[in-house]
């Protein structure tokens, strides 16, 4: 008989959110796949009761929970602390994890106190003979690897957007309470808040059907021997607004803004895509004034249907990296999908 | 007050080449590994240069970079890096690639850093990369962190503020575009750097000749470590189906186009 243990932090509200079922759908299907496994679950949060009943009927055996306002917020010592009592408590050798900032700042750490190992970035889990095979991506997504661990405990951060989320009845779950004193050591932190845009500024939108990438070519010279930022920035914005995409960059755009040249004002290192930029994932996207460079298009991997506008024939879209590109001019287009846009919007 | 900022920092394939995975005799490898050109690690570089800028801001305070990779790889990548921002350097012979396992990395690591002359755990700030362009995994800074007994670790840093209290004011990364803000009490603390907000150094030929003549003296030091990944079985590695068909649009009016791509917005 071996334990498996979902581990996951609730939401402000006690609540679970989307990454966190996706991993128990994991977990879940992955203590029914194994042979003589049982699942409990492991809550860490300010309050976790309503977590506990939303999931009652998932089919784990136990809900053990850290609870208190000392692990309401995301902090690495009492994270770790609550972490490594409940898989110790549970005697897991599988632990399955949402790979959300908090749990990847974590759980490695966690992996070294208990004497196990961590694989964060998980995109699929399976059993084949009997063994648990983690499917992750290597050198910033360029290539898949599918390998299993001897090391126990094995804990497994499962990446968010990458699985169907669990889905059941809600009910009442038996909490079974932790108790873990944090050290003074563990409190020298404390989380002061959040920084984010305002809420029309926030360009950033996981969940868009849409990513829209601009390049560097917004910056540059058009045909008229100008460039036209004030006019680029505006396309942009307006067509941010009126389609709700969400907005990623290549590194060359955004490092403009360090170099001192003209830039787009909205533009940061966090909307940035690519080899050292973020890979996000959205069903659709679409890149202008970008030359779908490697390092740039390597940050796509985890988007289904691309399409390109440039005004290179040869640039890298065209080469297999889009499904569609189109050899025009993004101010002209874009200035003309927001005018489609915008008449539907007052229809 | 013055720091010991230690910067874990190794390197990486040149995201230009194309890189392709064999089966070596130990596991998965890249094809030619040895002769493809190498970077330094790029979060890892901007955890270098906000260590140089910190230490510059606080007086009396020292950076040290520690590196583990193949020797003959460390010499080539440190004649531009020792051009960038001054440093000591202590270098550690042995693999680097992707497929290695974090928490040998991070033992080696812990080792070295543990073995520098002079530690002292109320002045020590350990930086490094948030990720590596190898792994990619986020794991080896909080394993490290576990065997140096370090309770504050950050990942996804952005910002470091000294507040005048001597606290660490640090803004993280978390999801949907927003930065989290912590407190820490002041060191010891591991920071994993992303991007930062330092644009990449000019080469200063001063600060080369200045960390050359720490460079060669290093390098002869180097200890061999093994790392690999024991316990971990490959079953594949395998490159992605890349190409699509891209079908090239080349004649179109800015309309027609535009109508194109909101039927697909919409679909
Ligand atoms: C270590 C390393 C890491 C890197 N990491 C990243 C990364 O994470 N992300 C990333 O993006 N890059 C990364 N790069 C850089 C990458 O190699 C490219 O240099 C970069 O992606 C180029 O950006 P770009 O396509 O926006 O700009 P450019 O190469 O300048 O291309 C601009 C494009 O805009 C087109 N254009 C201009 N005007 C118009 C117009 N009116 N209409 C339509 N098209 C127009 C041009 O034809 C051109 O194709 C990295 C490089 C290195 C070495």
């Amino acid at each position: 008989m071996q334990t498996l243990l979902y581990l996951t932090a609730t939401e402000t509200d006690g609540s679970l959110g989307q990454p966190a079922l996706e991993a128990l759908g994991a977990a879940a299907s992955l203590a029914a796949a194994l042979p003589e496994t049982t699942l409990l679950a492991g809550l860490v949060g300010a309050q976790v009761q309503p977590a506990a009943n939303q999931i009652a009927s998932c089919g784990a055996k136990r809900f053990l929970a850290v609870t208190g306002t000392d692990f309401a917020a995301s902090r690495y010592a009492s994270d770790a602390a609550a972490a490594a009592a409940l898989i110790q408590a549970s005697g897991a050798m599988l632990v399955v994890a949402p790979g959300t900032a908090r749990w990847l700042r974590c759980l490695p750490g966690v992996a070294a106190r208990v004497g196990g190992r961590a694989d964060t970035h998980l995109t699929a889990l399976e059993v084949v003979n009997g063994q648990v095979h983690a499917h992750r991506w290597y050198y910033r997504q360029r290539m898949e690897g599918v390998f299993t661990r001897a090391q126990r405990p094995w804990l497994l951060l499962v990446d968010p957007g990458s699985q169907p989320a669990w889905s059941g009845l809600p009910g009442q779950a038996v909490l079974e309470p932790l108790a873990v004193t944090l050290p003074d050591h563990a409190r020298r932190t404390t989380v002061t808040g959040i920084r984010e845009p305002a809420a029309d500024a926030q360009t950033i939108r996981p969940d868009a059907k849409l990513l829209f990438v601009a390049g560097a070519g917004w910056t540059k010279k058009q045909a008229d021997g100008q460039t036209h930022v004030p006019e680029a920035e505006r396309l942009i914005r307006d067509f941010l607004r009126l389609s709700r995409a969400s907005l990623g960059s290549s590194k060359s755009l955004v490092d403009l803004g360090g170099e001192g040249q003209a830039v787009l004002s909205f533009l940061s290192h966090l909307n940035q895509i690519g080899q050292t930029g973020a890979t996000p994932r959205h069903p659709k996207g679409l890149a202008t004034c970008c030359h779908g460079e490697e390092p740039h298009t390597v940050g796509w991997r985890f988007i289904n249907e691309r399409r390109a506008i440039s005004l290179d024939p040869n640039c890298g879209w065209a080469r297999g990296k889009a499904d569609v590109l189109y050899v025009a001019d993004a101010f002209r287009v874009m200035d003309r999908v927001n005018a489609l846009l915008a008449g539907e919007a007052n229809v | 007050m013055p720091y010991q900022i230690v910067v874990c920092g190794s390197l990486v394939p040149d995201p230009l080449q194309t890189l392709e995975p064999v089966q070596g005799p130990a596991g998965p490898a890249l094809k030619n590994e040895m002769m493809l050109p190498a970077w330094l690690d790029p979060w890892a570089g901007h955890a270098l240069y906000e260590a140089a800028h910190l230490a510059r801001q606080q007086p009396g305070s020292q950076v040290t970079l520690v590196s583990l990779g193949p020797k003959a790889k460390l010499q080539q990548v440190m004649m531009t890096v020792a051009q960038k921002v001054p440093f000591a350097w202590v270098a550690l012979d042995g693999a680097a690639g992707g497929f290695t396992d974090p928490a040998e990395t991070a033992a080696a690591l812990a080792e070295a850093i543990s073995a520098l002359p002079g530690l002292n755990p109320a002045q020590l700030l350990v930086f490094g990369g948030w990720e590596s362009a190898t792994r990619g995994a986020g794991v080896t800074l909080q394993t490290v962190a576990e065997r140096l007994g370090i309770p504050d670790v950050f990942l996804g840093v952005d910002e470091l503020k000294v507040l005048p209290d001597g606290a660490l004011e640090v803004l993280e990364r978390i999801e949907a575009g927003r930065h989290l803000i912590s407190r820490c009490a002041g060191p010891p603390a591991v920071l994993g750097w992303a991007t930062g907000n330092l644009p990449e150094p000019k080469n200063n030929p001063q600060i080369g000749m200045a960390n050359m003549r720490g460079v060669l003296p290093a390098l002869q030091k180097a200890r061999p470590v093994q790392i690999g990944a024991a316990g971990v079985t490959f079953a594949s590695v395998t490159l992605p189906k890349q190409l699509r068909q891209t079908r090239t649009v080349k004649d179109a009016s800015p309309d027609q186009i535009a109508a194109e791509l909101i039927a697909w917005f919409k679909s």
